[in-house]
């Protein structure tokens, strides 16, 4: 029996089956009982109950009252802010120092290969230590904040700045952007389509600008212009009035682009390194213009290379930005470990927390792929 | 007459541009086109804005050496204080370790980097480096917990730089054959043991170290029977172990899909069974060829192994924050505490990255014929 390969091989995988079922049932029967003798309540029941603390910042309405999932929800938030305002930040600087390490100025590739080699070889969560210290202990206190005109207050409670006061204009202004973006696609496509069918080039550039600028500013004026700006005030013993970011908040979103920066430099680095010199100097001879020579034909072959380690990366400060509980930043590990520590419900709790990030990283990973697909050379 | 010809000679053609010399050398680095010299000249004025003060506090006007806090307190605010790393040096390298048995935690330190330098040398590759990692291991274990002659020390004293070394060294050697035999699985043929592996792979690659820590701190302890006690720091350890087995796997993965089929078609003619064909056909080849992927997630592990400071285990990272944050006097030098660690962390992984592109390129240059 056993010297035929087929039944060898079944034989195999139902031992590994028979290994697999029998482990997680050991560890489950174990679970059951240690749960029972410590009185642990099981099941996701928890999160509708009052979850009784505060969370300092928000992107949902949240008050101690609320429940566990609302706080989950409140934690969820904030990762994706912390993520989101990280993967733009990381992206730019990165993209930025990626190419002056190929400048042809001596001065400018050796500080930035500095940087890269410094940033990458330092834990991400000793730099986030740093970041925070200086924000909270090295800056003066509210009283003595630094103040840039009446506009910005740097202190130990982070940077509070004016902001215009609220009107219901402003709402329709973030609208106008977006409707903006999305007529400025609308007639790149027009003006592509036309370009296919009749040769002639329509101008993209200045009516995009036009739209996403002009839209907003012409609804802002007509819901009744409003220029109040709201100031902070010091009043007592903290600011009143405008907007503030935390220094959790802001050593966090610094700790993490500046530290997937370094990764994404060398990303982007290797990206334009893999073109090849002889497409450059074919759209020279073809007379393509220094921009054209760009978004025409370096960038679409160096994205090509550059989209799956970029991914990656994207991920990876995703995931990261986890540390934020070590600088006390209330995001997803944060609040789940305050609700792990209140109902002793760490099994759902810590199961809960890897299953949103599962989802996130799977979610980012297809929309890149779809990304890379659209891009991805096409073979004959 | 014979001088005007001369001249007009010169003057028809003039000498070769010198191609060497520090001065054609700033033109062509520095100053080769009008927006370069411009960036020179921008660059140069934040450097001169920046580095001066930035020399001044880290160095010149610095507290070096084993000087009391009011030295320190003199210069607060001009000078960085780096009396403090002297002042508290055993206990950011050895954390609460007893302290007359610190001799102990130092030769781990001396055993463990030796361990890293001699895998790294190409002529110790060969099944004998396995024996001495076994034994390198063994002795580091011996001389931590103590047993056989030496004072016994709990596993909750022991701290700083032993215990990152300790979590990445075992961590790596430990992940290394449940990677390859993963690697192996998400190759297979055979379909539960292909999904097992990438459900496994793909599951731990999707979220985060803390997760994974926190679930060993806390989950574990209600997965064993009561009477099965771990503590802290090997639940730490298996967390790290199973975490990485899953990156080494994606190394090996690659080292694997680039070994040409041909090469086990023509085992497989032989008549050798799988195993053996592993064993002594394709691993040889794709570990070779994994080898740098593996370099890199070492260094990764290496900075990693910090974050087991959430769940307050006693690295050198911890240690370094609590030889600062228990000291009230001392506490406003954090950041030169700090700065020291983040030195010793960039100095290995900075060393390994050196050590991982030469790696690359020589085994690149190796395969070229």
């Amino acid at each position: 029996m056993l010297s035929s390969e087929r039944s060898r091989n079944l034989l195999y995988q139902a031992l590994l089956l028979a290994a697999v079922v029998g482990i997680g049932w050991y560890l489950f029967s174990n679970t059951q009982h240690n749960l029972q003798t410590r009185q642990i309540q099981t099941g996701f029941g928890y999160l509708s109950r009052e979850a009784g603390f505060e969370i300092a910042e928000k992107q949902i309405d949240y008050q101690a009252s609320d429940s566990y999932g609302r706080a989950f929800l409140v934690g969820l938030g904030n990762t994706l802010l912390v993520a989101g305002i990280g993967v733009i930040l990381a992206t730019l600087l990165g993209t930025l120092v990626g190419i002056a390490r190929l400048s042809p100025n001596w001065l400018l590739s050796k500080i930035s290969s500095i940087y890269v080699e410094v940033m990458r070889n330092v834990p991400l969560l000793l730099q986030l230590f740093v970041w925070y210290g200086l924000f909270t202990e090295l800056l003066p206190s509210v009283r003595e904040a630094i103040s840039v005109g009446d506009w910005l207050f740097i202190s130990q409670r982070g940077f509070r700045f004016a902001w215009p006061a609220e009107h219901p204009a402003w709402s329709g202004v973030g609208w106008g952007v977006l409707a903006g973006i999305a007529l400025a696609f609308g007639w790149k496509t027009l003006a592509r389509r036309t370009q296919l069918r009749t040769g002639r080039q329509w101008p993209v550039a200045l009516p995009s600008i036009l739209l996403i600028a002009g839209l907003p500013l012409l609804i802002w004026a007509l819901m009744g212009a409003p220029t109040d700006i709201d100031r902070p005030v010091l009043e007592g013993f903290d600011f009143l009035g405008g907007k503030v970011l935390s220094p959790e908040f802001t050593a966090l979103v610094i700790g993490l682009s500046t530290y997937t920066a370094a990764f994404i430099a060398e990303v982007v680095r290797a990206g334009i390194m893999a073109v090849d010199r002889g497409q450059t100097e074919a759209s020279m001879a073809l007379g393509l213009s220094p921009g054209q020579r760009l978004r025409l034909v370096t960038l679409p072959q160096a994205l090509r290379v550059i989209i799956p380690p970029m991914t990656s990366q994207y991920l990876n400060l995703t995931k990261n930005s986890s540390l934020a509980v070590a600088i006390g930043y209330p995001e997803l590990v944060a609040v789940s470990n305050t609700t792990m520590n209140q109902t002793g419900q760490a099994i759902e709790a810590i199961a809960l927390l890897m299953a949103v990030y599962l989802t996130i990283s799977l979610t980012i990973s297809a929309l890149m792929n779809w990304y890379n697909n659209r891009v991805r050379l096409i073979e004959r | 007459m014979t001088d005007a010809i001369s001249a007009t000679h010169s003057a028809s053609s003039p000498p070769p541009a010198s191609s060497g010399g520090p001065l054609s050398w700033l033109k062509k680095n520095l100053f080769s086109t009008p927006t370069n010299s411009l960036l020179t000249v921008l660059t140069l004025a934040v450097l001169a804005w920046i580095v001066p003060p930035a020399l001044d506090w880290l160095v010149f006007k610095a507290v070096w050496g084993p000087q009391p806090l009011a030295a320190c307190d003199a210069v607060r605010g001009q000078g960085a204080c780096w009396a403090v790393v002297w002042e508290k040096f055993r206990f950011m390298m050895f954390g609460v370790y007893p302290f007359d048995q610190q001799w102990r935690p130092a030769l781990v330190i001396g055993i463990l980097v030796s361990l890293l330098v001699i895998s790294g040398i190409r002529w110790f590759w060969r099944p004998s480096l396995a024996a001495i990692w076994v034994v390198g291991i063994v002795t580091s274990y011996w001389l931590m917990s103590g047993g056989l002659g030496l004072s016994p020390v709990r596993t909750e004293q022991w701290g700083g730089l032993p215990v990152t070394l300790i979590l990445s060294i075992f961590g790596i050697g430990f992940a290394f054959p449940l990677g390859v035999l993963l690697a192996l699985g998400r190759r297979s043929s055979l379909p539960v043991i292909r999904s097992f592996s990438v459900v496994y792979i793909e599951v731990i690659r999707g979220v985060p170290l803390i997760t994974v820590l926190f679930m060993a701190s806390v989950m574990f302890a209600l997965f064993l029977p009561e009477s099965m006690r771990i503590d802290q720091l090997l639940r730490a350890q298996v967390a790290i172990i199973l975490f990485v087995a899953a990156y080494l796997a994606e190394a090996v993965r690659g080292g694997l899909q680039a070994v040409p089929k041909g090469q086990v078609e023509a085992a497989e003619a032989l008549g050798l069974s799988y195993w053996t064909i592993m064993r002594k056909i394709v691993l040889p080849q794709a570990l070779k060829i994994s080898i740098p992927p593996i370099v890199n997630s070492f260094i990764s592990l290496f900075k990693d192994t910090s974050l087991v400071v959430i769940i307050a285990i006693y690295d050198f990272a911890y240690a370094v924050k609590k030889s600062v944050e228990t000291d009230f006097s001392w506490k406003k030098y954090f950041i030169e505490a700090f700065l020291f660690s983040i030195l010793i962390y960039w100095i290995f992984c900075f060393a390994m990255s050196q050590y991982s592109q030469w790696l690359e390129r020589d085994l690149a240059r190796n395969t070229q014929r």
